[in-house]
């Protein structure tokens, strides 16, 4: 750093190159800095305003109501279930999709002690391509697919008849239309969607890590499990951390799969909603859009807290590769 | 399949409101900049005349959003819009086609630039009770109180089912116009019932016997629309105005504290519940949405499905050809002392049309209603959707699908005992998801009667409470 600066001031030029320097700079500002602000910072300070006002969306004026939307919103028995399922969601989540990831990533990569060292297992090439499957997909067709894997037997459900082919009928229940499954389903389905991608983030971290610190381990006699926990993971930690501070992002935002899955009003007895499911209602079906900003204002908040809270709990010494 | 639609239209939404300048300035002052960047209202109307009732400007354009969807869009296309064509052919019709309406719509309302006419239907509908307590909507009375199209001697008014005007009236005003008229009942295939020998039920008892030789015969009695399970809502009101009479209904919309716990409301519901309790529902229909759970019926796996006229197009391509005929059948009494006869039935004018109060030729939106509810524009409509509508008399002599027969000899055999009510349209998160979601909760027996009664007056009393909707009333 101080090197370049240190050369960049040797090259600097004379006044004649420094004139018209600010303008040029602006110039090549003005454009990316005004999409911008007009595509990112307005709609935020736009939300915020609408917050506090009494909009239906559907008209050109409205009044200022001050906070009585977020009064509503935290009276509101909906928005407490909305806002304790993503509580939830992002207990588990996160928690699951990562150790799955960190499972997978660390099988394909140095799961099995082969004659030429450490290495994936067996298939590893096929497994890295199939568990990137669901990353292709679209959210909406995932939503649509598991829609159909969660019908009632009746209505040709592919996990129910699974579980009747397989001599478990009694188990079969209409996992959809169930309160005490309906939200699980969808957190199910999440994680189904989410792992692949971590297995790839965390197999990249892992390729990087330098084989003979795994042949030092084995010299040592260190067991699968000790070489993870003592060797891979520190050497990977700096991407865990990413990952989970992005996968608590992400999994603040339900909102595709929870909408198709369980429709718009949650699911049976509405007890699968999120607070993204109920922001749009609100905003599309009751046409609040006051109290509709709200939540997502409030949505905002929480995510930054979320994000905080995890970059903080998730800081660690960090290690330094050779 | 809506929440692509939805999806788009939120996208489409926030492109509209761009273009329209509606995001284009940061903060407040964009909202507050859009109020007056609309067009003001200039002078739209034309010369009165016998021929022009209305004062339509001869020479404006008109500008018509048709919802594209089981209704398709050729009625307007092949039918009123050369008829008002060739009444004004100096002005020009600018048709749109849309799936979504609320995302073609809601920026130009908006924006103060909406179009002339808007059939606003379907999933992107946009609350037709929050159009009007926002103003948005142009009042309708002028077209009522005009002479009929085509019918000698009679206003539009006179021209109507009863009810018809009042379904899409709010306050004192009809700001809606609803063209199809909706016969909602209980739908059976009457090749299977006859096959069987098996007679149509009068009264509950004979439901319930008539439910346990259905299910020995190997077929699930009933089944509804699952996750929207407020379909249940038809018959359980229907029946219990039979038992008690039509104010129980006037109750409920004015949301009168008490209203869903009247007795007959309770006994309806208790009714619709032992239907679950005995095993007489279709395994695994909560899990279903209205598409899965009309396929079963079609199948045959179910004999009943509650649902409106419309039905038969729905399922049109999902029904066997041969041994399937639709039929309808009013809802069997739960009592022999009711107050309403058997024959009584639900039948709601539907499919909205309005006039934006702001549109530019609100006076050719008008009229082209007047085209819509005239005998030819009525009967063509008929003929075309396979729909019922409110102009009296339309549909005779047409020939109609058998379904569609059977609602509209049930409406006949009605006469003049025909209950509606207004609390969807006027209340509409009361209705989806509030009573959406109890009522599900009833007919899988998570609920009892009584939690399920007071869940319905914990949905009314919200909106009661709630000082940020317009409340509207009704004598009766």
């Amino acid at each position: 750093m101080t090197k370049a600066a240190a050369r960049g001031r040797v090259s600097k030029p004379g006044p004649a190159l420094q004139h018209g320097k600010y303008l040029f700079i602006v110039v090549f500002l003005v454009f990316p800095v005004g999409i911008y602000g007009l595509f990112t910072l307005s709609p935020y300070l736009q939300a915020i305003w609408i917050s506090l006002t009494d909009w239906t969306g559907l008209t050109g004026s409205q009044k200022f109501i001050g906070l009585d939307n977020y009064a509503w919103l935290f009276s509101d028995d909906q928005t407490l279930v909305a806002l304790k399922n993503n509580a939830l969601l992002l207990l588990v989540v996160p928690v699951i999709t990562v150790l799955l990831g960190l499972f997978f990533a660390s099988m394909l990569n140095v799961g099995r002690r082969g004659k030429s060292g450490i290495e994936g297992v067996r298939g590893s090439k096929v497994y890295r391509v199939v568990y990137f499957f669901p990353q292709v997909l679209s959210v909406a067709i995932i939503g649509v697919l598991f829609k159909y894997v969660f019908a009632p037997t009746e209505a040709g459900g592919i996990l129910n008849s699974a579980l009747r082919a397989v001599g478990l009928g009694n188990l079969a229940v209409p996992w959809l239309g169930d309160p005490d499954f309906a939200f699980w389903c969808v957190v199910v389905v999440m994680i189904w969607s989410f792992v692949g991608f971590y297995v790839v983030l965390f197999s990249a971290a892992m390729q990087s890590i330098p084989k003979d610190i795994y042949e030092a381990a084995l010299l040592d006699g260190a067991s699968r499990y000790t070489t993870f926990r003592r060797v891979t993971l520190p050497l990977v930690w700096d991407t865990v951390q990413v990952g989970w501070v992005y996968m608590a992002i992400q999994a603040m935002d339900a909102f595709a799969y929870v909408h198709i899955m369980l429709g718009i009003s949650g699911g049976p007895s509405r007890s699968g909603d999120v607070l993204g499911v109920a922001m749009y209602r609100t905003a599309f079906n009751d046409y609040r859009f006051g109290r509709a900003s709200a939540i997502g204002v409030v949505l905002l908040i929480v995510t930054l807290i979320v994000s905080l809270v995890f970059l903080r709990f998730a800081r660690r010494e960090r290690v330094e590769l050779a | 399949m809506s929440s692509f639609s939805a999806d788009w239209s939120r996208r489409k939404f926030l492109r509209g409101a761009l273009a329209t300048g509606a995001l284009v300035l940061p903060g407040a002052g964009a909202l507050a900049g859009c109020a007056t960047s609309g067009g003001g209202q200039e002078a739209t109307e034309g010369e009165k005349t016998e021929k022009n009732p209305l004062g339509v400007p001869e020479d404006q354009p008109l500008e018509i959003y048709i919802f594209n969807g089981g209704f398709g869009d050729e009625y307007a296309t092949d039918l009123h819009e050369p008829m008002y064509k060739k009444a004004y052919p100096k002005a020009e019709i600018k048709h749109k086609a849309e799936v979504d309406i609320k995302g073609a719509i809601q920026s130009r309302l908006v924006a103060g630039n909406p179009p002339d006419f808007v059939n606003d239907s379907g999933d992107g509908q946009i609350p037709l009770g929050q159009l009007v307590s926002d103003k948005q909507l142009y009042d309708l009375t002028d077209l009522y109180d005009a002479p009929s199209w085509d019918i000698p001697g009679k206003t539009v008014r006179d021209t109507l089912v009863p009810g018809a005007i009042a379904q899409g009236t709010f306050g004192d005003k009809p700001y809606v116009m609803n063209m199809a008229l909706t016969v909602y009942g209980t739908w059976y295939n009457k090749v299977l019932f006859d096959q069987k020998g098996w007679k149509i039920p009068t009264t509950w008892e004979e439901m319930v016997a008539l439910c346990a030789e259905i299910k020995g015969a190997g077929i699930a009695p009933w089944t509804y629309q699952g996750i929207h399970a407020r379909y249940m809502v038809w018959p359980l009101l229907t029946m219990a105005a039979k038992l008690a009479g039509p104010e129980i209904l006037v109750d409920i919309d004015n949301l009168k504290e008490g209203a869903w716990s009247h007795e007959a409301i309770k006994e309806s519901a208790n009714a619709l519940r032992g239907l679950r309790t005995s095993g007489y529902i279709l395994d695994g229909t909560e899990g279903m949405d209205h598409i899965q759970s009309q396929g079963q019926w079609s199948a045959g796996k179910a004999a009943f499905i509650p649902c409106g006229s419309w039905l038969e197009n729905e399922q049109k391509d999902v029904t066997p050809a041969s041994g399937f005929e639709f039929a309808m059948m009013p809802e069997p009494l739960l009592s022999k002392d009711s107050k309403m006869p058997l024959e009584t039935i639900y039948a709601a004018a539907g499919e909205p049309y309005v006039v934006p109060a702001k549109a530019k030729n609100p006076r050719g939106g008008l009229e082209y209603m007047r085209i819509m509810l005239s005998k030819e524009g009525a009967k063509g409509f008929t003929e075309k959707v396979s729909s019922l509508t409110v102009v009296q008399g339309a549909a005779d002599g047409v020939t109609l699908p058998k379904g569609l027969a059977s609602a509209k000899k049930a409406l006949d055999d009605a006469g003049d005992n025909v209950v509606s009510w207004m609390w969807p349209n006027w209340y509409g998160t009361m209705w989806n998801p509030g009573v959406n979601a109890v009522i599900g909760d009833l007919m899988t027996a998570r609920k009892t009667v009584d939690e399920f009664c007071a869940g319905c007056e914990a949905e009314a009393k919200k909106v009661r409470d709630d000082d940020s909707i317009t409340k509207y009333t009704r004598e009766k």
